[in-house]
């Protein structure tokens, strides 16, 4: 019954003679919320770029809502529309106060009119809690903040699933929960996510499932109560062992 | 303000200084302020005395400091550098757009694009590498004595095509620093969210870079406003050669120095507003949370 918007399949990439994913085969279907854990180096970041295009593949099938990202004439704008990505480092402009940042693609790529595109920011700036801020420049936000505010310039294109890349790595351990609340009220309005994360805690309450990464593939898959708490795989149990302390 | 010795725990945003550790404070500080006066006004007036009492400094005042020449020479001087005025504006509107495409074009990594990247790192390290002044004689002489119809012989327009050429390889390394030193991520962030890559360039990464290079470019731009009297070598009458047709006349120096005063007083406000812009950028860049 689930139709799959994501499907990842036996994809390869090296950077030179790094092979940083062997055969990986992924899928997350609609609604979904998908947890990719791992070693550092395992290859989760690089996965989450090929799949929005912001690297290419050396083989394999990338399908996104049934677009071919890895075709040789993909329409990665197209793709990229779909499928909003944040970043660990938040990334937002400097130069734009967080208005500007949430309406310039909307504006630029969806050809939205101005008035429009900022009623919409401001809409989505309230419902995080973040509307006192839309005027201000990044840089007199709290990290938190920041990382909410590029989860709303994501949002604010209407994507159909989003990915997420460790994006609390950065954030001082308070600023975390605000964060995974707002994943948390993403996956209650059912959008779809694949997303890395060392959070092991937040991954068991909030994840549909649990891909433990290792090597470049998927080693094993299914609900995070199995794989964090009775791993079949000797690999998954040491990374759980290291990380869990 | 002054004596609110308790009253900072109810008003937590007046910072509270001990009166005493204050008035210590302002005493040194006048202190300061005296010694520093004093001492200038020592410094100086020594100089001048002992430059004034000197032997040599009558001929030397009357070669280089006349009261006649200067109010003889003035007038025409200033008149003539509206020249280098002119020359700087046209070639400043040129530098700015031909070095941010040459910047451009050197950065990208279309294929089809190779041989513009060639053509570019050539051009750059030729004009970078010529001295400015033998550009200007080898196009404001050269070109002209080729006699080819179609072809401007005016050695005005010859010389400041010379100093755009030579200029912009340097405006476009500033660029291209400056496109270079915005960070991957932000490139990423933008093709993210589904802009191409010209709208990346456009609308995230050249208001970025551009601002950080503006100090360097006024500099550019100071050095620029001199090196427009290069082109007197052609014959115009600009400042620096109404000033010498002058000296030549009269056999006095004193025009020259008029017209190091004019340049000087147009490089200033250029000069002091890059320190200030530069001074903002460092206050905002160490104010900055990250
Ligand atoms: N652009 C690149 N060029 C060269 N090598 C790269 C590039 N991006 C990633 N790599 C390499 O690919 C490997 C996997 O990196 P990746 O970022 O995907 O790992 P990760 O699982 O996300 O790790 P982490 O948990 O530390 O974020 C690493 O060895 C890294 O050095
Ligand atoms: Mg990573």
């Amino acid at each position: 019954m689930a139709v799959d918007l994501l499907r990842v399949d036996d994809v390869h990439k090296a950077f030179g003679d790094n092979a940083v994913l062997r055969g990986m085969t992924l899928s997350v279907a609609a609604h979904e919320v998908v947890v990719l854990i791992g070693a550092s180096g395992s290859g989760k970041s690089t996965l989450l770029r090929c799949i929005n295009g912001l690297e290419s593949v050396d083989a394999g099938v990338i399908m996104v809502d049934g677009l071919d990202v890895t075709a040789d004439d993909a329409d990665f704008d197209a793709v990229r529309q779909r499928v909003g990505m944040v970043f660990q480092s938040f990334n937002l402009f400097p130069h734009m106060s967080v208005l500007g940042n949430i309406t310039l693609a909307p504006r630029k790529v969806l050809g939205v009119s101005a008035d429009e595109a900022e009623q919409r920011a401001r809409d989505l700036l309230t419902r995080f809690g973040l509307e006192a801020k839309a005027d201000d420049y990044p840089d007199r936000l709290s990290g938190g903040q920041q990382q909410r505010v590029a989860i709303v310039r994501a949002l604010a294109m209407q994507p159909q699933a989003m990915l997420f890349d460790e994006v609390t790595s950065a954030l001082d351990p308070e600023l975390v929960g605000e964060v995974l609340d707002v994943i948390r009220g993403l996956k209650e309005s059912g959008m779809t996510i694949l997303m890395a994360t060392h959070e092991m805690g937040f991954a068991r309450d909030v994840a549909d499932r649990v891909c433990f990464v290792d090597a470049g593939r998927v080693l094993e898959s299914g609900p995070p109560a199995q794989v964090l708490g009775d791993p079949h795989e000797a690999r998954t149990r040491e990374f759980l062992a290291r990380v869990l302390g | 303000m002054s004596t609110n010795t308790g009253a900072s725990i109810v008003e937590p945003e007046v910072p509270y200084v001990d009166p005493e550790r204050r008035s210590r404070r302002q005493r040194r500080s006048r202190r300061n302020a005296l010694v520093a006066t004093l001492s200038t006004v020592v410094f100086f007036g020594v100089v001048v005395i002992a430059v004034a009492t000197s032997p040599g400094w009558p001929v030397v005042q009357d070669a280089f400091f006349n009261g006649d020449y200067f109010a003889l020479a003035w007038p025409e001087v200033l008149v003539a550098l509206l020249i280098n005025i002119k020359i700087f504006v046209v070639a400043e509107f040129f530098i700015l757009i031909l070095g941010l495409l040459l910047a451009l074009t050197r950065l990208s990594k279309s294929p089809a694009l190779l041989p513009l990247r060639i053509v570019g790192t050539l051009y750059t390290d030729i004009f970078r590498g010529t001295p400015t002044l033998l550009v200007v004689l080898l196009l404001g002489f050269g070109v002209p004595a080729l006699n080819l119809s179609g072809l401007p012989t005016d050695p005005l327009v010859w010389g400041t095509i010379a100093l755009i050429l030579s200029y912009t390889a340097y405006v476009a390394e500033v660029f291209r620093s400056g496109i270079a030193s915005i960070h991957p991520s932000q490139r990423a962030a933008a093709r993210s969210l589904g802009l191409s890559n010209v709208q990346t360039n456009r609308y995230v990464v050249l208001p970025q870079a551009i601002r950080r290079v503006i100090p360097p470019l006024l500099n550019d731009f100071v050095s620029l406003q001199k090196d427009t009297a290069l082109v007197s070598v052609l014959g115009p009458i600009e400042a620096l050669r109404a000033a010498q047709i002058i000296v030549y006349g009269k056999f006095n120096y004193t025009p020259y120095i008029v017209g190091a005063l004019l340049f000087i007083a147009l490089t200033i406000p250029m000069a002091r507003f890059t320190d200030w812009l530069t001074a903002r950028q460092e206050r905002q860049r160490s104010s900055g949370s990250r």
